[in-house]
């Protein structure tokens, strides 16, 4: 969990991006555990009478009950940072044996001008676990390519039936600032 | 001081499940994946037979996704033990389309019995209770599983959660479909939705 993330003085418009693309694919259930790069999204799920926002209290929760969600018809996006992906490991094992159609935004930390060195640990085998687990991972560097990759990660998730993960690049973000 | 009768496991989820219409259920892995099997195979059953912790989340995405229909989490005190942040996460809302069934013997059955942290001091229901969750009871006479029943099968205002003190030994073991993209595909065929 972070404090606000951005560090350009211009608010940044790719968390607007995600959530249009997330109404655009009918996503009735966000799942998150609070990180400070998805701030602006939770805020945006949350004030969207379409989506149920559900605060977790670790990761793994929300791979279960994303795949509940499934199960009914309904289509859900899991939130986290990537220090939680280690968390969901053993529950992936659900959307694996079962093709559950996960969708997963991980926001990086550990990888760009980090200050806290406890984050590199998972922040460099992100991408690993999820790929361990039979994951497909996409990754986002840049602003302007937000929106067609989630779009993708969406088709791939719900159409294709594949367990899709989309790591926000720590640059994108924004290095969190610990001391003004 | 000699300990209280249990009741019979395969008994009270049979009764459980007496007046059950559409209700969708879950059931965590081990024995009371084997005792809802003996009650009856349903399209409307879905099996775990891994994901240790995730019973309740997945019966709660399942609520939210089908508000008209009453869900039935079944699972055990140790599958429940290892996923207890889900009651504090469920408690965020409450549906009273779900209710969480743990069949408790303090016991961890699958891997020898080991007495599990029920045995000890925890308390399952109130932690429940502690966690927000609308309706906790904690129950131990049959009389008490009968008239729990019907409230199962019907939509309420808040989640319901029960722990059941049911027998320490083991049953027979009775094996469901452990096929997931069929477990999962049956449900949803069942609801009338497509496999992707």
């Amino acid at each position: 969990m972070s404090a606000a993330a951005v560090t350009s003085d211009k608010e940044p418009t790719w968390p607007a991006a995600i959530h249009r693309r997330l109404q655009a694919a009918e996503v009735r259930q966000v799942a998150y555990v609070p990180d400070g790069g998805h701030a602006a999204l939770i805020r945006l799920a949350q004030a969207d009478p379409t989506m149920a926002a559900v605060p977790l209290t670790t990761e793994e929760e929300g791979i279960a009950m994303l795949a509940g969600a499934w199960l009914g018809g309904q289509h859900g996006v899991l939130l986290m940072q990537s220090s939680g992906v280690g968390n969901c490991a053993n529950m992936l094992s659900l959307v694996r044996i079962c093709r559950f159609p996960l969708l997963a935004l991980v926001t990086m930390r550990g990888e760009w001008g980090e200050f806290n060195p406890w984050q590199v640990p998972m922040g460099s085998t992100t991408s690993a676990v999820f790929e361990l687990m039979d994951t497909r991972v996409l990754r986002v560097e840049r602003e302007e390519d937000v929106e067609p990759t989630i779009e993708a990660a969406a088709s791939t998730a719900f159409r294709g039936g594949t367990a899709t993960a989309v790591l926000l690049a720590q640059r994108l973000i924004g290095s969190k600032v610990f001391v003004k | 001081m000699t300990e209280a009768p249990r009741l019979d496991r395969r008994d009270a989820v049979r009764r459980l499940l007496t007046g059950r219409r559409d209700t969708l259920v879950i059931t965590g892995l081990g024995a009371p994946t084997y005792d809802t099997a003996a009650a009856s195979d349903d399209a409307r059953n879905f099996y775990l037979w891994g994901a240790m912790g995730g019973a309740a989340m997945m019966g709660f995405g399942l609520a939210l996704a089908q508000p008209s229909t009453p869900v039935l989490v079944i699972t055990g005190d140790g599958e429940m033990l290892m996923g207890m942040g889900a009651l504090a996460t469920i408690a965020t809302r409450n549906p009273g389309n779900l209710a969480i069934v743990v069949l408790d013997n303090g016991r961890y059955g699958e891997t020898g019995g080991q007495e599990s942290h029920t045995a000890h001091r925890t308390d399952l229901r109130a932690v429940a209770a502690a966690c927000g969750i609308g309706d906790t009871q904690a129950l131990s006479r049959i009389e008490e599983v009968d008239a729990l029943a019907p409230m199962l099968h019907r939509l309420g205002n808040t989640t319901l959660f029960a722990t059941l003190a049911i027998e320490r030994g083991e049953r027979e073991r009775l094996l469901p479909p452990r096929d997931g993209v069929f477990l999962k595909n049956r449900m949803r065929g069942a609801l009338g939705l497509a496999p992707i």
